[in-house]
């Protein structure tokens, strides 16, 4: 988690005249991005002192199913043609089989993205519906206790280490409280309650009209969202303050002030209407952030999602699951970048 | 005594500076006195300095060994004869643990702090100045880097490598740097078509000479900052590498370790894992009060 | 501070208190059996193929073999499952199983010895890890037509020695006996992988249970079969979860949001204890911890270094503390239970002793590489080597793995200690005596991976032969002796420090009775048990 803050750094660089040449730029620059990322973690699974053959045949294999299994994965052909191979299949939307549970990885994504989809969505909505309000009201009172308390709530956000968080929540809102339910997404008796079309069962429960199960299942997803949301909303809120800074103490804000307009509407009609654009960009990498996959969180809440799934492959030497996780991942991060991009030059009058 | 000190402060407030050498020291000084004013910055950096102390003093501090493993005492809770904080799994002191790994984090954060900003100053500057296919083919290498899932790229890397600190300090490095590289970019594309570069290029001075010399000093500033802020995202990454297992190797005390270790008994004995949660939060509080200080005396945009 | 502490130890009792005071939570329905467990080791279902233990576990209950063990009554060993009886020919080489007759599959189809031949056949060809059990026997691809065989109701089965009959019999209790429904399996077969892909995930079986559902790393799923041969099994549902922290296990378990918790720490089991409507079960299983020496190592392989660093191990001090209630003393490499098994553990830590023994190899001061994977058990075991080694002048500089990572080095023999576990692969003593006390070829080239001893270097004295011997003895009680002399050999002189055999401690519910691990012979069996 901590490492997925603050991914920020610059502007949209692509400065080509014409709609047309810009999004040719655009989804060639994605293109050699993922292709860049496939490269790089495929390279990194090849030169990891695990062995994938022994991941598969386990210690007590002899050296003729070693050298079967050596063979059946293509490990004997030179790297560049491993690579060609993968590239060609994950081009038709096949990743492969996983080493590990002999399941195409796209079936097993299927399952874990739309888990972390869920709680990093919720967490996000934490995130913008408390911090937006607190950076712009840290900004307007800035200074005042109301500014210290929101600076001290944010930077008390960043500061702790989720995992210790993790556990003491659990232990006092699911343990001794029993306010919440446990780890995992719905208590056992609802698992494959309502049939699966969205993968996120806050929306699948929704579906199927059944509300004990929506009820459960958000009992379940709350704390780790709020876990979440809590980070989402220290960066979010202190981005926000110091976007609204800049804007209050523009001149068209004076000349609104001059003109006599309320307080209110200089707030919220022209400083916070202006700051919407950045803002959306801020709330697209905070988003993008916790899409990666909290690995820490999901593994102590006994979250199946995306990160931990990963990490557990990483760990096993399962190198089709990591290259396809890493590639949906880092898919969904530069399209909500670009995506996040477009916006700002739709939106923003100066872009135009 | 005192004359000195007001003939010192009026020589550093002066509104007309005699030599670039008073400029720049009045600056400081000014920056200091809008600094000072921030108790909350002051407190992270008070909180910073004690920590300085602690790890230069570790052996002296630490009422005992913390290696010192004794099995018939072990998990005691706080205050228990001899062990203030307890002890832990096998016995040994937690607050001597803590005490000596305060020098593991200040060593992980100070080259993480170091090896990033330098590898993305680098990176940044010459995509910058360069242009051309040069930026297109840096920044391109930054964004794979950027989306990569940063967790997982640590990850990977500790695992292709080995477990360790200098490898995680590596590898924590390894995800860090890109935004820097693109901080140093934009800075320095808005440095580079100005008259004072273009003078200093018809001097004569070569790309180098320039970079070096003129668009890296322009950039400090605004990475200080941003290294500041990133401090805390540091040391929680390798807490979250030495909870994995994937950080310092036992015995070593790191934190993130330690409350890996402790996590177990988080429900009978929850003081073993807390306390070296309580020392990483402080920690990373303590960088993210002084950088947010720093950022308001040093980034004239956010405060007026 | 003591102000503080005071406040910090108040705090603590609170949170003690609120713990020991939790409200009821939900309970499980009535029907439904619902188990907390690690279950991120399966990788297939495939009786053929599946080699965990979590994997076993699913497949007890999903397959029946010809011989099985009964939960309610283990020391009784194996007893006939879907064979009736069998006979022995004279030269010992040949097994006839007579079929049970009424059996049926899940899917409604008989069970017959044509599947019985199906499936076995089908283990040896696939040649998956766990072929070896029946791979031992002298089957092989190219024989099985004549060395696996159905004829009629009955099965018959060839081997090239004649081995020890409760030698073969035990192979066939293990998972790779499973008899899978030949239709049904054939009916899946793609590009001739005998039904494999399909099998990894789905089941084909006739025993009380049928897999629903396996999430990796998420859950596995049972309905009961109503028309097992055995009865109907006493819960509709089994769920298994996995739930991977030991506390959270342990707050579902004291909440009721399940029934049973397999894997907690010796502290959350006393903690547990303390709760209400919770019991702990213990079970001795076959598991072993032990630490093992490199021989290619000029120092280590001295005998003197050998014997000091068995008596620089601090065997009570673990088991009384961070493996309290979990591991017990054990320095010999069959487990307790085992047929031929024994209690003597002459070893304890003697530090002048080790010195003394040191000295006279002529060895002072030594620094040695340990491997050791990332298991927080095996972290302490090693830490706390490290800290009585280092009393005797010996440096342990530890590295930590992933299992896969430790796991390549020991195998390649890179490392100059490892510190790890063993568990039996099936319930017979030659499956341990195979691999600590037997190493054909010492070689480096010959690369017996899969072998321990091998792995350390270690060429067994002479006791390779011995083995060889215990394994086609018939007297029982001959072939018993014959192991308790192997291993009073190998505790003198072997490479391998082994230290402690597991005890499984499973904490349920106070409502749960006749659950079982399936001690150290075989897997967890669920069909039994009520609520």
């Amino acid at each position: 988690m901590a490492l997925t803050e603050q991914k920020n750094g610059g502007r949209p660089r692509a400065l080509f005249p014409g709609w047309l040449t810009a999004t040719g730029v655009t989804v060639g620059s994605v293109a050699v991005t993922m292709l860049g990322l496939l490269f790089v973690t495929f390279i990194i699974g090849r030169v990891m002192p695990i062995d994938p053959v022994l991941a598969v045949v386990g210690e007590r294999a002899t050296p003729e199913t070693y050298q079967q299994v050596y063979e059946e994965m293509g490990l004997d052909r030179p790297l560049i043609v491993q690579f060609g191979f993968y590239l060609w299949d994950v081009v038709q939307g096949d990743f492969g089989m996983s080493l590990l549970n002999g399941r195409p990885v796209s079936e097993d994504i299927a399952r874990v993205f739309p888990a972390t989809l869920e709680l990093a969505t919720l967490g996000t909505l934490f995130g913008v519906l408390i911090g937006v309000p607190l950076g712009v009201l840290a900004a307007v009172k800035q200074g005042s206790w109301i500014d210290q308390v929101a600076r001290v709530v944010a930077l008390v956000g960043y500061s702790m280490p989720i995992f210790w968080l993790g556990l003491m929540g659990l232990l006092i809102f699911y343990g001794i409280l029993g306010w919440v339910g446990g780890p995992g997404r719905v208590g056992i008796f609802y698992v494959d309650v309502v049939p699966s079309v969205t993968g996120m069962i806050l929306i699948d429960s929704v579906l199927d009209r059944n509300w004990t199960v929506l009820k459960d299942a958000f009992s379940h997803i709350i704390l780790p969202a709020s876990l979440l949301g809590y980070y989402s909303l220290a960066y979010i809120s202190r981005m926000t303050r110091s976007f609204m800074l800049e804007q209050l103490s523009a001149e068209y804000v004076t000349t609104a002030r001059v003109k006599g307009l309320s307080e209110r509407a200089v707030i919220w009609r022209h400083a916070f209407r202006n700051i919407r654009v950045q803002l959306i960009t801020v709330i697209a990498l905070s988003y993008a952030g916790l899409l990666e996959g909290s690995v820490l969180t999901e593994i102590i809440f006994a979250w199946p999602g995306i990160g931990s799934y990963i990490t557990t492959a990483l760990l096993s030497a399962d190198m089709n699951a990591v290259l396809g996780g890493t590639v949906v991942v880092g898919l969904v991060f530069v399209l909500l970048n670009v995506g996040s991009d477009l916006l700002y030059r739709f939106l923003d009058p100066r872009a135009k | 005594m005192s004359e000195t000190l007001t003939g010192w402060r009026d020589w550093l407030l002066t509104d007309t500076p005699h030599s670039r050498s008073q400029a720049r020291l009045s600056a400081l000084y000014q920056g200091w006195l809008a600094f000072r004013r921030n108790s909350l910055a002051m407190l992270g950096l008070a909180i910073l300095l004690f920590l300085l102390f602690v790890a230069a003093f570790a052996p002296w501090l630490a009422p005992s060994d913390p290696f010192a493993q004794d099995l018939a005492n072990r998990l005691q809770p706080i205050g228990a004869e001899g062990h203030p904080l307890g002890t832990d799994s096998l016995g040994r002191d937690i607050l001597s643990r803590l005490i000596h790994g305060s020098r593991i984090t200040l060593y992980i954060v100070t080259l993480v702090a170091l090896i990033a900003p330098i590898a993305g100053l680098i990176v940044g500057t010459i995509a910058g100045y360069a242009g051309g296919i040069i930026d297109m083919g840096l920044m391109r290498i930054t964004d794979i880097f950027l989306a990569f899932p940063r967790l997982v790229l640590a990850l990977a890397f500790v695992a292709a490598l080995g477990a360790g600190i200098e490898n995680a300090v590596l590898a924590i490095s390894l995800t860090a740097w890109p935004p820097y590289a693109r901080i140093a970019r934009a800075e320095t594309l808005t440095i580079r078509n100005s008259d004072y570069i273009s003078a200093v290029r018809l001097q004569g001075a070569g790309p180098i000479r320039i970079i070096t010399k003129h668009i890296w000093p322009l950039c400090i500033s605004s990475l200080i900052v941003r290294v500041t802020l990133d401090m805390a995202g540091i040391i929680l990454a390798a807490a979250g590498l030495g909870f994995l297992g994937l950080g310092a190797q036992p015995p070593s005390p790191e934190w993130g370790a330690m409350i890996s270790e402790g996590r177990r008994f988080i429900l009978d004995h929850w003081w073993v894992a807390t306390m070296p949660g309580l020392a990483i939060f402080t920690v990373s509080l303590a960088f993210n009060l002084l950088g947010d200080g720093l950022r308001d005396v040093l980034d004239p945009k956010s405060e007026k | 501070m003591n102000a503080f502490s005071k406040l910090m130890s108040g705090a603590a009792l609170g949170v003690a208190i609120a713990v020991t005071a939790l409200p009821a939570g939900a309970e499980t329905p009535a029907n439904m059996l619902v188990i907390a467990n690690r279950i991120d080791d399966i990788t297939t279902l495939d009786p053929a193929e599946s080699f965990e233990f979590a994997g076993s576990d699913v497949s007890r209950q999903v397959y029946n073999k010809l011989v099985n063990f009964d939960p309610m009554n283990l020391d009784a060993g194996y007893q006939p499952d879907l064979a009736e009886s069998w006979e022995v020919s004279e030269d010992g080489k040949t097994l006839t199983f007579t079929m049970r007759e009424g059996v049926m599959f899940h899917s409604g189809n008989p069970v017959t010895a044509e599947d019985a031949e199906f499936s076995l056949r089908r283990a040896v060809i696939l040649n998956k890890t766990p072929s070896f059990i029946l791979t031992q026997f002298g089957f092989t691809p190219d024989n099985v037509e004549e060395t696996i065989r159905a004829e009629g109701n009955k099965l018959i089965i060839t081997t090239d020695k004649p081995y020890a009959t409760s030698f073969v019999l035990n192979c066939l209790t293990s998972t790779i006996g499973g008899i899978v429904d030949k239709q049904v399996v054939m009916e899946h077969d793609q590009d001739g992988d005998l039904g494999n892909l399909w099998l990894k995930t789905n089941s084909a079986g006739s025993g009380p249970y049928k897999l629903v559902g396996w999430k990796p790393n998420e859950s596995v799923t049972l309905e009961a079969n109503a028309d097992y041969y055995g009865g109907a099994p006493n819960l509709d549902r089994v769920i298994v979860r996995h739930i991977q922290e030991s506390a959270t296990q342990r707050l579902l378990l004291e909440r009721g949001d399940i029934d049973i918790a397999r894997n907690l720490n010796p502290e959350d089991i006393a903690g547990v204890m303390e709760a209400d409507g919770v019991k702990v079960q213990d079970e001795l299983k076959g598991r072993l911890m032990y630490a093992s020496l490199n021989q290619t190592h000029p120092e280590l392989s001295k005998p003197e270094v050998r014997q000091a660093i068995k008596y620089l191990i601090d065997y009570e001090g673990m088991v009384n503390s961070f493996l309290k209630g979990q591991y017990t003393i054990h320095q010999n490499f069959l487990p307790l239970t085992y047929l031929g098994s024994v209690r003597e553990n002459p070893f304890s830590l003697d530090v002048e002793k080790a010195k003394a023994l040191l000295e006279e190899a002529g060895v002072d001061g030594l620094e040695l590489n340990v491997g050791v994977r990332e298991a927080q058990e095996r972290l302490e075991i090693a830490q706390s080597l490290q800290n009585t080694l280092a009393q005797a002048g010996i440096t342990l500089n530890l590295t930590v793995g992933t299992g896969k990572q430790i796991l390549g080095m020991y195998r390649a023999r890179e490392l100059d200690v490892y510190i790890g576990a063993w568990g039996p692969d099936y319930p017979d003593p030659h499956t341990n005596a195979s691999t600590f006390a037997y190493n054909p070829d010492n070689s480096a080239d010959a690369g017996l991976t899969g072998i321990l001893a091998w792995r350390n270097g270690w060429d067994t004295g002479g006791l390779s032969e011995k083995t060889d011997a215990a394994v086609v003895e018939n007297d029982r009680d001959m072939r018993a002796k014959m192991y308790q002399d192997i291993q009073a050999e190998f505790r003198e002189t072997s490479p391998f420090a082994i230290m402690f055999q597991q005890i499984e401690q499973s904490a349920m519910r106070e409502n749960i009775t006749d659950f079982s691990t399936g001690q150290a012979i075989t897997a967890a069996s669920y069909w039994q048990v009520t609520k």
